[in-house]
């Protein structure tokens, strides 16, 4: 096997500027193929449940999906962090046995709390061929919109885009710099010293959006309820794996606050999983095993420069409600412009919402269902469930499933190739939109049954 | 509230200067006429630093929003909570925004909209002040 040129950085791949037109590769490009890991709270300590271990398990499934075989996949995009607060405890040793299951790399943390190509194509020896290695930052979303532009421009032909999260035991960011009585760089000025919640900015923004255009977070509950109730019909996905219990309107209502107007429920459970697609051409699509299912185009947010894609700096110290607004509109605007089609041609969407009260702002950007500024609350109080007229995440998203910011993706492609099971959507669906993260960094596709 | 003490860096010691002297000073871009805050090594309009100076600032102004801390993963403000965190924009210029403790104001009981006035707090580790922002009863 020729060594794989890799490629550190895909902020090249990305459409975050205005007037770039409809998207070259528009239905040239289709998603062929879904793998999963099992999901976990967190790591329990076996080699063969650790993140590497499941990112390779996710696309083994994947490629065995799809109805490839390993040696014609070319392409490989994935995020060489693990991580969205978990860190290995720097006292810690790396486990033997963990050491011992895997071909390892200098870096005792490959496979347990990060993953460099190294690591990956040493302990998947089955793929031969590939060639192209992008590194994406941060989301599947990343990876998804660097997969499906490499395909469109021939940089690769079977590509798996492959996100893993680990999560270990212990609070999220109880240790290190927040446990200390002093704080130093740029935090001083923000509200990660002086708030410390993460979903913090969110909830502050739906405070000035419920003042601004009437309503109360308690309009929430009918996604959140509707987001846990899909997750349990997704047997990929955490709390049908291991909580299957619905949400209740009382239970939203009555639960305890993290950073109000967020609650428990607004936040997303992290989780340990991993999850890959195969994406190829649509040529290549039609003789593979599942219905293809094409894209029309994608886009997002973001500031990039050079190699660098970093998320869209807000004016002072904090992002306000209206800078949210207009970052989810402009990712929106360009999507729609990629993929030539507009608002009422979604019949179906899975935006982010890690955490909840970020839906309100992505259905308003992309105007799904003719919702404009200030009414999703409104619109939550509709049938906005799969068997609706305008089914909203139908994936349960990272509410209903768990931290992972991919449900969103493998659900539209699973609805569009009627595999979605009893998740199916009532409706003819031939169009979803699916994305993530913030609005300051993100990266939203449009699927379609057909080419266009 | 007991919060953490900010440990001033190159690009931020003058902020900190002043606020232990009472003041508010933020950097302003007079090629621009522009305030900028969080401090940075150029204007972030015009990319130079040029024209970038300190300035006094009133610290008057309004809150934009709020939200309340009920579970924080920052020890020293875990003892207060649930505790307001708001931010404040300056009359100054609107789109400067600061954060908040409002001291004075119970949790959950903020007026968005309400004028503020600019205070300065010691942090205790070190004794740094910082600014705070206080409801101005009419």
């Amino acid at each position: 096997m020729t060594a794989p040129t890799i490629h550190p950085s895909a902020a090249g791949m990305y459409r975050t500027t205005d007037g770039l037109g409809l998207w070259p590769y528009r239905g040239k490009v289709a998603a062929v193929g879904i793998g999963h890991s099992p999901t976990m709270r967190r790591w329990d300590g076996d080699p063969q449940t650790s993140i590497g271990a499941w990112c390779i398990l996710a696309v083994r499934k994947a490629i065995a999906d799809a109805g490839v075989s390993p040696d014609q996949v070319d392409g490989l995009v994935f995020d060489p962090e693990t991580s969205t607060g978990a860190y290995w405890p720097a006292d810690q040793p790396v486990p033997a046995d963990f050491l011992a299951a895997f071909e390892q790399t200098r870096d005792p943390m490959d496979g347990l709390a990060q993953l460099s190509p190294e690591w990956l194509l040493k302990n998947m020896p089955e793929l031969t061929n590939v060639k192209f290695v992008m590194l994406a930052s941060h989301c599947m979303s990343m990876a998804v919109a660097a997969t499906v532009e490499a395909v469109g421009r021939g940089m690769t032909n079977v590509c798996i885009a492959l996100k893993g999260w680990h999560n270990f035991a212990g609070r999220y960011y109880h240790s290190g710099p927040n446990a200390l009585p002093t704080v130093s760089g740029p935090g001083k000025h923000t509200p990660q010293s002086w708030a410390g919640p993460t979903s913090y900015g969110t909830a502050m923004q739906f405070e000035r959006y419920t003042h601004k255009y009437g309503g109360s977070h308690d309009m929430m509950a009918p996604f959140v309820v509707n987001s846990r109730a899909n997750g349990l019909l997704f047997p990929e996905g955490y709390f049908a794996q291991h909580r299957d219990t619905p949400i209740t309107v009382e239970d939203y209502l009555t639960t305890r606050w993290i950073a109000k107007p967020a609650n428990l429920f607004d936040n997303d459970m992290p989780i340990h999983a991993a999850a890959a697609y195969v994406f190829t051409t649509a040529e290549r699509a039609r003789d593979l095993q599942q219905p293809p299912v094409y894209v029309l185009g994608h886009g997002g947010g973001g500031t990039v420069r050079g190699d660098s894609y970093a998320p869209i700096a807000p004016r002072s110290s904090v992002e306000t409600l209206e800078e949210a607004q207009v970052n989810a509109a402009s990712t929106a605007r360009r999507v729609y412009e990629a993929a030539g089609v507009s608002a009422s041609d979604i019949q179906f969407e899975n935006c982010y919402d890690g955490f909840s009260l970020f839906h309100v702002f992505w259905i308003e950007g992309f105007g799904f269902a003719g919702v404009k500024e200030g009414e999703c609350l409104d619109f939550f109080q509709t049938d906005i469930s799969i068997n609706g007229p305008k089914p909203v995440s139908p994936s349960g998203g990272n509410i209903g499933s768990g931290r992972t910011r991919f449900w969103g993706w493998t659900d539209t492609i699973q609805q569009l190739q009627g595999r979605a099971g009893v998740r199916q959507v009532k409706i003819d669906a031939h169009c979803g939109l699916a994305g993530a993260f913030m609005p300051i960094w993100s990266n939203f596709a449009v699927f379609s049954k057909d080419p266009g | 509230m007991p919060k953490q003490s900010p440990i001033p860096d190159d690009l931020d010691r003058p902020f900190y200067e002043a606020a232990n002297e009472d003041r508010l000073v933020l950097q302003y871009c007079a090629a621009d006429d522009r305030w900028q805050y969080p401090p940075e090594p150029v204007c972030a309009r015009c990319g130079s630093a040029e024209n970038l100076s300190w300035r006094q600032a009133d610290g008057s102004g309004t809150i934009y929003s709020y939200g309340v801390i009920y579970d924080t993963p920052i020890a020293s403000l875990q003892p207060d909570q649930p505790f307001n965190c708001a931010v404040i924009e300056l009359d100054e210029c609107r789109e400067i925004k600061f954060m908040s403790h409002l001291p004075g104001t119970p949790a959950g009981e903020v007026p968005i909209g309400a004028p503020v006035r600019v205070i300065f707090q010691e942090t205790p580790a070190t004794g740094q002040k910082v600014p705070e922002w206080q409801i101005v009863e009419s």
